[in-house]
């Protein structure tokens, strides 16, 4: 579980978040919402430490990773695994080699077991013989599931995923939001996903934040959301056509 | 002042948390191949013309009859040790090597290869910028050998092709009242230039934000930077070794 208080984070005196609390369940998908500019990118830097808040402390299974030193900050993070929006691959390396890296620097396995492990996380995220291919050769889609793969490879605790569907057509979305829900129910991991997009939001949404100008406004699931008789949500949640026509129909 | 205590805290950085001698060794060696040794033939050709010009612009001017023709290949050698090897040449280092350098980590950066590597608790500064200054600092030294002896080559071809000096006469030229301190303090630039090239020109990289256009931004500021760092070194240098 990740708990998160009193975060707040301003930029040049620009206030992005706005004392933000909240609980991020274990065995759940955590979906942090809102639309472009609201903060969740920034609040998921904050939880992972990429971005240290001004106010406020995240806790890790009750470790303040806020306020660790560099540590017991390297070893929280190595419980981490994070899909980032573009994928993040390392361009230089294979899409084998980019899945190994973490096992490479964290742990001390014999290369037959990193190979075995490896082979094992790109079957899990539906990828076989591409082990050998470069990022720059696999697609859009294919990069996400390997951007997966690497973030599982050293069995977290915690997923966090960058708007995993950007740029990606509904069909590829959705095969990557259940392989997330999959792997969260699968592991009994921690997994916070920022996200804008409706269809996650409706389909792996076990636990909603809605982020509105940096504050915290609504939090709940898939299953009240549309019931919320927040203005700011049902406005974020029904410009969608599908969802304005689903609102109607009932 | 503020940049230059951002680049002081930035080479703090790089020996925090370090990975394994291991990881630093493999890192290292694949850096030197890539800053060595894909540039070792660029700088050989640069520096064998460089020597044949200076030969044939020395001979050139030098035209009172009471001037031995072996003083040719001597200037040739000065010049060559003294500044054209290893100042030259960091110049070409910098626009050839730095710019790769503030690109590669530029574009690390702004698609979140070095968030990627800060998430799983690696020091990102640490383990992509440390293999880099050891690998400059390793292989620029021999670099500059490389070039000082092309040059010398250069020289010895063009000025014996084109009938300035006999074989015999530039030769002597090279061997006349040599100074072996002159070749300590070439190495000695050498890894002074290495170390400010490539640290300046990955600080630029790794700080880069935005998207492709401040990549090229970065770029072009880690060149000029690396260069007036060089050249401002370089006076430095000579100041306290002819004082």
């Amino acid at each position: 579980m990740i708990k998160i208080n009193h975060i707040s984070k301003s930029f040049n005196d620009k206030q992005i978040l706005n004392d933000i609390g909240g609980e991020f369940e274990k065995g759940k998908c955590n979906l942090i919402i809102g639309s472009s500019g609201t903060g969740k990118s920034v609040l998921l830097k904050c939880i992972v430490g990429l971005v240290h808040p001004d106010t406020g402390n995240v806790y890790y299974d009750l470790r303040n990773f806020t306020e660790a030193d560099k540590e017991m900050k390297a070893e929280i993070r190595r419980e981490i695994g994070m899909l980032f929006q573009g994928g993040a691959l390392f361009d230089s390396k294979n899409v084998e080699q980019n899945v190994m890296f973490p096992l490479d620097i964290l742990t001390k396995m014999p290369l037959e077991e990193k190979l075995e492990r490896v082979n094992f996380c790109l079957k899990r995220v539906g990828l076989e013989s591409v082990n050998k291919k470069m990022p720059s050769e696999i697609s859009g889609g294919m990069k996400k599931r390997v951007g997966i793969a690497r973030a599982i490879v050293n069995n977290p605790n915690y997923l966090f995923c960058d708007e995993p569907n950007s740029g990606l057509d509904p069909q590829t979305s959705i095969v990557i939001d259940e392989l997330i829900l999959e792997i969260t129910h699968e592991y009994d991991i921690t997994t916070v996903v920022v996200t804008h997009d409706m269809n996650s939001v409706m389909g792996i949404g076990e636990k909603i934040m809605f982020l509105y100008k940096g504050s915290k406004i609504w939090e709940g699931s898939n299953q009240n959301i549309v019931n919320s008789g927040v203005k700011e949500l049902d406005d974020f949640v029904f410009s969608n056509k599908v969802m304005r026509g689903m609102k109607s129909e009932s | 002042m503020k940049e230059f205590g951002r680049y002081a805290m930035f080479m703090g950085s790089l020996f925090v948390r370090r990975e394994t001698f291991a990881t630093y060794y493999k890192l290292t060696l694949e850096e030197a191949i890539q800053i060595g040794l894909k540039s070792a033939g660029m700088i050989g050709m640069v520096a064998f013309f460089m020597g044949a010009v200076t030969t044939v612009q020395i001979a050139g001017n030098l035209v009172s009859p009471f001037v031995p023709r072996f003083v040719i290949s001597q200037v040739v050698r000065e010049m060559t040790i003294l500044e054209l090897a290893p100042t030259i040449i960091a110049i070409i280092f910098a626009g050839k090597v730095g710019s790769s350098m503030a690109g590669g980590l530029g574009t690390m950066r702004i698609t979140e290869q070095i968030d990627a590597l800060e998430v799983m608790g690696i020091n990102s500064s640490s383990y992509l910028v440390l293999p880099k200054i050891v690998a400059s600092m390793l292989t620029y030294p021999m670099l500059v050998i490389i070039s000082g002896v092309c040059a010398l080559v250069g020289g010895y071809l063009v000025g014996t092709f084109t009938g300035i000096v006999t074989p015999a006469e530039y030769i002597q030229g090279i061997r006349y009242a040599f100074n072996p301190t002159m070749i300590t303090f070439a190495i000695t630039k050498s890894f002074v230039f290495a170390f400010l090239i490539a640290s300046v020109s990955s600080f630029k990289g790794y700080f880069t934000q935005g998207g492709a256009l401040e990549v090229g931004i970065s770029t072009t500021a880690a060149v000029t930077n690396s260069i007036i760092a060089v050249l401002l070194a370089d006076y430095l240098l000579a100041e306290l070794f002819f004082e």
